[in-house]
């Protein structure tokens, strides 16, 4: 199923886009979605947490994605 | 709330507060009586101070420990040219005291440290962050827990606000989420960048800290419904804005189900910031003695690992290899001579020769101490210093 993909923050320019459509098997949590991201972009590993959001409400990695969510990607920004 | 009485003056001064239905004299009352805190004086600060000021709130502490400098005036909208040099704290004083003589401004000159932070923050009601850094975000976070108070947080980066009310106590008396229930653990340093290394464009902090006034305001009066357990993202280069459900997490060490914080840590530790005496190992000079190795025609190479616009923006003619193709250009530096690498203060040059060192055995690396903002201080102040 495909999945759209929105980062913000440091995970925008790690994955060099802003949106991303991804193809993950049906039935896949937040966690294995997060693992296939990190295959393509090794360096969002690095990034000790994020807020993972899905269509506007923030979810916990063992959340099942359905085909059409929009996962949001959100690391924390520090600037004031 | 009665026994808070306006001037005439006052009274005219807040007049479209009053006419609002919903927010009426009872709101100004609230605000004249409240006591708000705002951590920083930077570019979300400066808004918020200046908005705070001109409605009415009666006592606002400022905190901070920095000076005004030329680079904040592109965003820093509370400051002008002749503050320049000046304590923020002092400069941010005489601009809202003469926006508004009817408020009683509290200045505290210092860095909020794990030390100082409760006894600042337990006299004032409400917590406005407008800080710079993870490690003062996650103490601002961790006093405004342990001492009851509501945190009003916002945060940039870039073109990206994030705003949110945090640790606030609605009218059953359920309090929501906080900064860790949202982001658990920091980044790594180094990695999110800050203002000042990543930048940021200048109208968004105007934006952001508005709307944190807003909510200051907000949470103060009782008025509307505070983005208590939401995060508000603001995305300014494609105006993108979520508004996000956030809830609170069990597992949260200051208030979920076994809290395992019950006083300020170290946040510079926490934070992995390095101590003093973990910081990088590397050979090191100064650019004095730089400088004197151009004047006396030394054979060396000078590598700059910053990036090409900020090479435009400055540069001391260093041969140009951003840190991130170090690893893929080794060969052009030089294992036979001496080798300055330098960025803009030190910190990117030093991961550069960490890693040469490390993995292709290099041993003629030295550092430019303070990197090019040194060489602009002490050397060459016709360098724009960025």
């Amino acid at each position: 199923m495909e999945v759209n993909i929105l980062a913000f923050g440091i995970a925008r320019e790690i994955m060099g886009k802003q949106n991303l459509v991804l193809e993950i098997p049906n039935q896949s949590t937040v966690k294995e979605l997060l693992e296939i991201i990190e295959m393509q972009f090794p360096k969002l590993k690095d990034l000790a947490s994020m807020t993972i959001a899905i269509n506007e409400e923030y979810v916990k990695e063992e959340r099942e994605i359905k085909a059409m969510d929009e996962i949001a990607i959100i690391p924390p920004v520090s600037g004031g | 709330m009665s026994e808070v009485t306006f001037s005439k003056d006052e009274l005219e001064r807040y007049s479209r507060h009053l006419i609002i239905p919903e927010f009426n004299i009872e709101g100004q009352r609230k605000l004249k009586a409240a006591k708000v805190l705002v951590v920083g004086t930077g570019g979300l600060g400066s808004p918020m101070l200046l908005y705070l000021a001109a409605a009415g709130v009666g006592t606002i502490g400022i905190i901070d420990f920095d000076v005004v400098d030329d680079s904040n005036l592109q965003r820093q909208v509370l400051y002008s040219v002749d503050d320049v040099g000046v304590p923020k704290v002092e400069a941010a004083k005489k601009r809202i005291q003469a926006l508004n003589p009817h408020i009683n401004i509290v200045v505290h000159e210092t860095m909020l440290t794990s030390q100082n932070a409760l006894d600042i923050v337990k006299d004032y009601d409400v917590v406005a962050d407008g800080t710079d850094n993870f490690p003062t975000r996650y103490l601002v976070n961790d006093a405004c827990v342990l001492l009851g108070k509501t945190n009003v947080y916002a945060s940039i980066f870039r073109f990206e606000g994030q705003v949110s009310v945090f640790n606030y106590t609605d009218k059953e008396g359920n309090v929501g989420p906080n900064y860790r229930d949202l982001f658990p653990s920091p980044p790594p340093p180094g990695l999110v960048p800050s203002c000042a290394e990543g930048g940021v464009i200048g109208v968004l902090p105007g934006i952001v800290g508005s709307l944190q006034a807003n909510e200051v305001i907000k949470v103060i009066t009782g008025v509307g419904e505070p983005l208590s357990g939401r995060l508000f993202i603001f995305d300014a280069l494609s105006f993108i804005t979520r508004t996000l459900k956030i809830y609170r997490d069990e597992e949260n060490p200051l208030n979920g189900k076994n809290p395992t914080i019950t006083e300020l840590i170290d946040y510079q530790q926490f934070c992995g910031i390095p101590q003093k005496s973990e910081e990088k190992n590397v050979k090191e000079i100064t650019v004095k003695e730089l400088a004197n190795m151009v004047k006396n025609n030394v054979d060396f190479q000078l590598i700059d690992v910053r990036e090409p616009y900020e090479y435009d923006i400055a540069n001391i003619k260093g041969e140009l290899i951003p840190l991130a193709q170090v690893e893929e250009s080794y060969n052009k530096i030089n294992s036979d001579k001496q080798v300055v690498v330098h960025c803009r203060s030190g910190k990117r040059s030093a991961d550069a020769i960490e890693l040469l060192e490390k993995k292709y055995g290099f041993k003629n690396l030295y550092n430019l101490k303070g990197g090019i903002l040194a060489w602009a201080d002490e050397i060459d102040n016709s360098l724009p210093k960025y």
